[in-house]
């Protein structure tokens, strides 16, 4: 099966690489997949308190060509956007932008699941933090 | 280093050796005759040299040339000994005995004969990728009339006891059958010596073209037969009709010659490339894990996994350069990683993060010490990139981890 240059380039350079301090409340993680599978995904978001927006995105993905192109795209399409803007990246963007085949269409689904992941695990956090301010408050 | 793909993936298919093709160029248009036609000398000419390749062919294995059956290849070879024994000898019993690790042309065809009526016993392997004796004379019953077990795997190339299997066949009046199509022309296989009376194999594993392979009948002591899968012409002695691939089978029987010819010295230098890779592997990187037993396996075969880094990715780092194959699911559509590595007990993990390397007659030394560069390289930046692998780096014990199955 050939890939698509997208794919290939991204496979070749892969964006925002990395690992964020999950322990900052500012941070959030998703890990999703299994090694069983055959892929894994970690992408965080660092969210920016002031603006709102996500600052900074970065991912590690233990897969084929296509999980690791799906997860750098993914990534920098994260950058910039609103927590609210980013829940609303659909895996069939990721399809049509790096021109998967049908094989490869779970890749996509797995990147989904990953930012949703990030998402949640920022707003868990922040939701939980909120929630103790109040409580505070209220004492 | 020069832009030449590498070829390591001779378990697939081998390049045909120059010296075969010569040897099949003048049966296309200057001989072209069919080798069943008796009336001109046309035909005579086929029919001799078609004589001529059993003989090349017989010998490589040491059998009668009255006992090679040509076919399309192993496949057909495979098909024809399993469904043509169960057709013939089906008054005699229904059971069937095979291996989990067997190739899908065997493992196909039983399911199609349990389908038909049959019953089929899959043994497991060791994690090794031998099969246990004890439990293969366990499995034979009253009803057995055939075993089925592979000289060479193809994925690990692990060799298995076919003398100590022939011996149990042998004692329980079993019929044994074995595809051998990854071990024939490169390491010596005398069915008859091991007692083996059904054997599949083909040209294009060593060195020879492309469809043309061979079933290995015994005839005699025990006489063994097996009912036609197509009906036509008669041909190859009632067994297999169809018009006889007269380019094919010259050049299957001069890749035969050559390799008998020269089986020795090919594996004695292919054996020294596969272990200095391997054990390059095993010295630059960690967590790297040889699949199959060492101490009995083909030359030139390295199955070899990397913990935490998956197989097509891996093999996305140096695919322009190094042709090979990997065990991961992501190679085919099913998702399911290699089903022999399972077998052999490998997690799935580490069945995903299996490469194949092939290596064969026309493989230098040169192409192995770039093979070894770039297959160490990859995985490190399949490492660099691989969340599992930081977490293991970091101690965290990755059996407790939730992962989401998807």
């Amino acid at each position: 099966m050939a890939y698509s240059e997208k794919v290939l380039e991204h496979f070749k350079n892969p964006r925002n690489v990395g690992t964020l301090d999950k322990s900052k409340k500012t941070v959030g993680t998703g890990l999703v997949g299994a090694p069983e599978c055959g892929d894994v995904m970690r992408l965080q978001i660092e969210v920016d308190e002031a603006t709102g927006k996500i600052s900074d995105a970065k991912f590690k993905t233990f897969g084929c060509g296509s999980a690791i192109a799906s997860s750098s795209l993914a990534t920098e399409w994260l950058k910039g956007k609103s927590v609210d803007e980013a829940m609303t990246i659909d895996n069939m963007d990721i399809v049509e932008e790096l021109a998967l085949p049908p094989v490869k269409i779970h890749c996509s689904v797995l990147a989904e699941d990953a930012i949703k992941s990030a998402i949640k695990d920022y707003q868990d956090k922040n939701t939980v933090l909120a929630e103790a301010v109040v409580a505070e408050e209220v004492k | 280093m020069s832009q030449r793909l590498i070829y390591l993936d001779n378990n697939a298919t081998t390049p045909v050796d120059p010296r075969v093709v010569d040897t099949m160029i003048p049966y296309f248009y200057d001989k072209p005759g069919n080798a069943a036609s008796r009336s001109h000398p046309f035909g005579w000419m086929a029919e001799e040299a078609v004589d001529y390749a059993r003989e090349q062919v017989a010998n490589l294995i040491d059998v009668d040339p009255k006992e090679i059956i040509f076919t399309s290849g192993a496949t057909e070879a495979d098909n024809l000994a399993l469904k043509g024994v169960f057709e013939m000898y089906r008054r005699k019993g229904n059971h069937i005995i095979t291996a989990k690790t067997e190739h899908k042309a065997v493992i196909d065809a039983c399911q199609k004969i349990e389908k038909l009526g049959g019953e089929v016993t899959y043994l497991d392997v060791k994690d090794d990728g031998l099969i246990d004796l004890d439990e293969l004379e366990k499995a034979i019953t009253d009803k057995t009339i055939l075993v089925s077990i592979m000289w060479a795997n193809n994925e690990t190339g692990v060799i298995q006891p076919m003398k100590e299997i022939g011996a149990i066949c042998e004692k329980h009046g079993v019929l044994l059958m074995s595809d051998a199509t990854q071990a024939v022309g490169k390491v010596p296989v005398h069915p008859k010596e091991v007692g083996i009376h059904l054997m599949a194999f083909t040209a294009h594993k060593m060195y020879g073209p492309k469809g043309v392979g061979a079933l290995f009948v015994n005839r005699k002591k025990p006489r063994v037969k097996v009912t036609a899968q197509m009906d036509g012409g008669g041909h190859e002695r009632g067994m297999r009709s169809g018009t006889l691939n007269v380019p094919g089978i010259v050049g299957f029987g001069k890749a035969a010659e050559l390799a008998k010819k020269e089986m020795a010295q090919d594996a004695e230098r292919v054996s020294k490339l596969r272990d200095r890779l391997e054990q390059s592997l095993v010295d630059r990187l960690e967590e790297v894990y040889v699949n199959g037993n060492p101490n009995s396996r083909m030359p030139h075969v390295a199955n070899i996994s990397f913990k935490h880094v998956e197989g097509e990715g891996l093999m996305m780092t140096f695919n322009q350069n190094i042709a090979l194959s990997s065990g991961s699911a992501c190679t085919s559509a099913s998702l399911e990683p290699s089903y022999v590595l399972i077998a052999m007990g490998l997690g799935d993990d580490l069945a995903h993060s299996s490469l194949r390397f092939s290596l064969g007659r026309f493989t230098t030394d040169e192409e192995i010490d770039f093979t070894i560069d770039a297959i160490a390289n990859g995985v490190n930046h399949m490492r660099d990139l691989s969340p599992i692998w930081e977490m293991y780096k970091e101690g965290v014990d990755l059996e407790s981890v939730e992962w989401s199955e998807h």
